[in-house]
């Protein structure tokens, strides 16, 4: 966009009440701009759309899902219905037990959407909690949370993950509040708990860079609380980042996700429930066998989505892009 | 004979700028940034551009030497030393830049390499267009640093441009800019973002450089006081236009267009109850106006204002674009209040 | 409005005594980490009375921005006293500070910077009565102030970028009046603006103070301006105050040599007198005030500096001009001054 940037001054604003001229140009608000800046973004665009038709077919999955969980394709007795390829019975093929693949990936995705953006949303509110009070009141707070960060930081994320998860797992307090190690809330808590450090420093860094603005000293000169301060000034003007945080947040987590169930350690097979992560690992012994279709459609969903996700991210950071506060 | 007249005629102008418009290309639709100005600049002289904010002087000059973003359409010629600019190669362009049109710009900070030593960096200007060692541009970076008045020169070429006060790096822009011996400097503002007594300094340094290497000086500035203590002709800018061409004196004693007499009114003067602003707002430019773009504000504005954008005419000792110059009393600017 | 040279007979809206305000900033050199002072200001004094302006001139590193900001605690003060209508600010509490930020505010430099781009016209300028918890409707207290400052009330609606950099100019000081503030400080108002349009700004400022009351702490660079709405004019040079008094007095007959250097580097829009005038031509730059001169701190640019200039830093106080100059050998002879100079 830099291409485009007018030197200063050559738009005078809108007409007031004085001039002669009258200019009809649309008044917009901050929103507004923003909203036709990601449409601008094409990549964007076809992701929310494609995103949408997900999450409409994911959310109305007991609809939208041809067969059940577990159920099978075929009564045992009609036929074989065991790593059936792709069919009018069964669009994707069935898996070793005969259940289809298609409805699996419906819910699987869902589950694994579930984790994403609960663990996403989580670890925004605690990161940008932590980050804005970090970034206010600097001092010893604000280098005592860095450090931290950096610590986790500077370990390799899965290795981390798998090796509290396996500390916390064993602390049976911690586990009757947020479930069992296996279970998909200790995941949710397990990638807040890792999550939140990438966006604290987002937030940080955005309340650094505002908190002396003029008109954040203009409140001040009112008498206006540093709660106040960072509830109505400096989140608000911090919206960008944080979306687009979210975002990322929400991709690295899916894929978190299906990384660990790969291995093993996420949810756990059986008890009615799926995800991504355990599509792909459970395709594993069957794929070698050359049944194409129990990889292909589980890891080319999460491709698909991973991708979407992240022009989505794109687009919202064009969307929010600085040139917000100059509104020219 | 006019003093304008004399000067141009004298020598032959090194920097031509005829019909010179540059417009912007944005989603809502074509900003007019210049909309056809003529400035000639001749050895020895310094031209003053006058203008506030949306006058287009600064972009006409990042114009000529192609500084602009892609988005800018330039038409019209602006030539130096008889070399066109307008459409020039990139490769033509770089010759140029530098070696026969040097700018100074406004903010020395930003233009400034901070980890590079402040003699390489002007050392490195001088490589870019000569064939030189490196020791011999060094040792000529020093001299440079000296004739713009950096006291101490070799030790200060060691050092780096955070070490200087901001009247010391603005020196060592306009050692930069002169490193090549080009012919003309544009000088943006350079003294904007100064303080007063280093302001000062600085535009003694420029009028001196001005005089003993005779070279072609723009001065581009808002400040009339700065207007009024160097330079020797004076082109008033509004809305992308030149609105008046005078020599300084007959600019300030009697000025022919009605902008620059509520630009001069505008400024504090001894004994006043009030100051004279100009009310209003320059026009927009995504669509300027019909006729006069300053008729919105001008207390003489009449019909004939609208009509067709004025072209500039002789009138006394200068040039104005205002077509009613013979009609009205131009200082006569009373019944404004703001 | 200028005539007024002798100061508001009603007890003082601001006293400022023995202000100092010391920042600490650490750096490296190398892998040694170093700590410095910034001698921002250092020990200032004076008033300000009511419905008075007080223009406080200075270049960057005088600390006149600083001054501005303290006298707001929004710099809190490293020492020294200021009392705003005969009550203490420094060291008060903060709820009873909550309520004296009611009669001082501040607008600020930079139109674009001062206001939320978030906010509408109308949050931002209601802001200050949502926070002190004014009762009542606040859209008609914002029509009012809107009108006030010359815009229409249902720009209310509108945002900052809409506007222009007058108009939120406007807005900015509508937003200060809306507590009904006793004095207000203004760091730098009109400098971003255009020249041409600075006027209508200037002419606001003058008319709500004739109307409301108001004095104003005018803290600018550009003397022209400071001289036409300032009752009294304070020069600053790093930190220090070098000579304060009537604004007429000060601009037309100096007597402190930085007074004299700075008025002559003005340029003055008018070439016949411009390029014949005398003027002084400072050598070097303001040094840093992290180590500021010993003695009197204008000494090392100072064209008549003695050595008693360095020895002893002299004292703010009248010596025969009727008003308080910090100068040993203060002088209203310009061409004295020039004639040193040059050599």
């Amino acid at each position: 966009m830099a291409d485009t940037a007018i030197p200063e001054g050559l738009l005078g604003a809108d007409p007031d009440l004085n001039d002669v001229e009258a200019l009809n140009v649309r008044v917009l608000t901050p929103f507004q701009m923003a909203w036709r800046r990601y449409w601008h973004h094409k990549g964007a665009a076809i992701a929310t759309i494609i995103m949408t038709m997900l999450l409409i077919i994911v959310i109305f999955a007991p609809l939208t899902a041809r067969y059940g969980i577990n159920e099978q394709v075929l009564k045992i007795q009609e036929g074989n219905n065991v790593y059936l390829s792709p069919r009018s019975i069964a669009w994707m093929g069935t898996d070793e037990i005969g259940r289809d693949i298609y409805s699996r990936l419906i819910w699987g995705v869902r589950t694994s959407l579930f984790i994403g953006v609960t663990s996403a949303i989580l670890s925004v509110i605690i990161g940008t909690t932590v980050g804005a009070i970090a970034g206010l009141r600097g001092g010893v707070f604000d280098d005592l949370m860095m450090r931290v960060t950096d610590i986790f930081l500077a370990f390799p994320f899965l290795v981390l993950v798998i090796v509290v998860r396996a500390a916390l797992g064993n602390l049976p307090w911690l586990t009757a509040i947020i479930g069992d190690i296996s279970s998909i809330r200790f995941l949710i808590v397990l990638f807040a708990i890792f999550g939140w450090m990438g966006v604290a420093r987002l937030v940080r860094g955005q309340v650094l860079s505002l908190k002396e603005r003029e008109f954040i000293e203009a409140s001040r000169a009112v008498g206006a609380s540093n709660t106040r301060i960072v509830l109505s000034h400096l989140l608000p003007n911090s919206i960008g980042p944080i979306l687009v945080a979210l975002t990322l947040s929400v991709a690295g987590s899916i894929i978190g996700e299906s990384t660990l169930s790969f291995f093993g350690l996420g949810p756990q097979p059986g008890t009615n429930s799926t995800s991504l992560g355990l599509l792909v690992e459970l395709s594993s012994s069957g794929a070698k066998q050359g049944n194409w279709w129990l990889v292909a459609f589980p890891c080319g969903a999460l491709v698909l989505l991973v991708v979407c996700i992240n022009f989505i991210g794109d687009g919202l950071r064009d969307a929010v892009d600085a040139k917000l506060d100059t509104g020219k | 004979m006019p003093s304008w007249i004399q000067v141009s005629e004298m020598t032959d102008p090194l920097l031509c700028l005829k019909d010179f418009a540059v417009s912007f290309r944005t989603p809502n639709g074509d900003v007019q940034a210049v909309r056809g100005v003529d400035i000639s600049v001749a050895a020895g002289e310094m031209v003053g551009i006058v203008g506030e904010s949306g006058s287009g002087k600064s972009v006409t000059f990042l114009g000529v030497l192609g500084l602009l973003p892609k988005s800018a359409r330039i038409t019209g010629s602006a030539t130096v030393e008889g070399l066109e600019l307008v459409g020039a190669s990139n490769r033509t362009m770089r010759t140029v830049r530098g070696k026969k049109i040097a700018m100074i710009f406004q903010d020395p900070l930003s233009a400034l390499n901070p980890v590079y030593r402040v003699g390489y960096q002007v050392a490195e200007m001088i490589q870019a267009h000569q064939q030189v060692s490196k020791s011999e541009a060094l040792t000529r970076s020093v001299e440079l640093l000296d004739i713009v008045g950096i006291p101490q020169p070799k030790v200060r070429a060691r050092q780096y441009p955070h070490e200087f006060s901001g009247g010391m790096r603005q020196r060592v822009m306009i050692a930069m800019a002169i490193a090549n011996d080009p012919e003309v400097l544009i000088a943006d503002e350079p003294t904007t973002a100064l303080d007063v007594t280093v302001q000062a300094q600085i535009l003694e340094v420029v009028q001196r450089i001005q005089r003993e290497m005779n070279k072609a000086v723009v001065m581009i500035t808002h400040d009339l006081g700065v207007i009024a203590r160097v330079a020797d002709r004076v082109q008033v800018m509004y809305a992308g236009r030149v609105v008046e061409r005078a020599s300084v004196n007959d600019l300030f004693a009697a000025p022919t267009h009605p902008y620059t007499v509520g630009l001069l009114n505008s400024l504090p003067r001894v004994g006043q109850e009030r100051l004279q602003p100009i009310p209003g707002r320059p026009p927009n430019m995504l669509r300027p106006p019909q006729g006069c773009a300053f008729r919105a504000r001008c207390p003489h504005a009449a019909p004939v204002c609208a009509e067709k954008l004025p072209e500039l005419q002789p009138h006394a000792n200068s040039m104005t674009a205002c077509v009613r110059i013979n009609e009205i009393d131009v200082a006569e600017m009373s019944g404004i209040t703001a | 409005m200028n005539a007024k040279s002798t100061p508001s007979s009603d007890a003082p809206v601001l006293e400022v005594t023995n202000l100092v305000k010391h920042f600490s900033v650490s750096g490296s050199k190398g892998i040694r980490k170093t700590r410095a002072t910034v001698h921002a200001v250092s020990d200032v004094s004076f008033t300000v009375g009511a419905g008075q302006t007080v223009g406080l001139v200075g270049e960057s590193g005088s600390g006149k921005t600083t001054v501005g900001r303290s006298v707001l605690r929004l710099t809190e003060p490293t020492s020294g006293s200021i009392k705003f209508k005969g009550q203490e600010i420094v060291g008060m509490k903060r709820g009873d500070l909550r309520k004296m930020r009611r009669e001082m505010q501040i607008v600020f430099q930079d139109p674009q910077a001062s206001l939320d781009p978030r906010l509408t016209v109308g949050s931002a300028v209601s802001e200050p009565l949502r926070i002190q918890r004014v009762p009542g409707k606040h859209s008609e207290r914002v029509a009012e102030l809107l009108e006030l400052v010359g815009l229409a009330p249902d720009h209310a609606r509108r945002f900052p970028h809409e506007f222009s950099g007058g108009q939120r100019q406007r807005i900015g000081i509508a937003r200060a009046l809306a507590l009904n503030p006793s004095l207000i400080v203004l760091d730098e108002p009109v400098s971003a603006l255009d020249v041409s349009i600075q006027g209508a700004v200037v002419n606001l400022l003058d008319d709500l103070q004739d109307r409301l009351g108001i004095s104003y702490l005018f803290i600018a660079h550009d003397l022209s301006v400071v001289r036409h709405i300032s009752d009294v004019m304070a020069v600053m040079y790093l930190g220090k105050l070098m000579e304060v008094g009537p604004a007429e007095t000060i601009y037309t007959q100096p007597s402190h040599p930085y007074t004299q250097a700075l008025l002559s580097a003005v340029p003055e829009p008018d070439p016949t007198t411009e390029r014949t005038r005398q003027r002084i031509l400072l050598q070097g730059d303001v040094p840093s005030p992290i180590n500021p001169p010993s003695g009197c701190r204008f000494r090392t640019r100072c064209p008549i500096a003695k050595d008693l200039c360095a020895m002893e830093e002299p004292a703010l106080i009248d010596r025969g001009a009727g008003h308080p100059v910090a100068c040993h050998f203060p002088t209203t002879n310009l061409a004295e001054i020039v004639g040193a100079a040059a050599v």
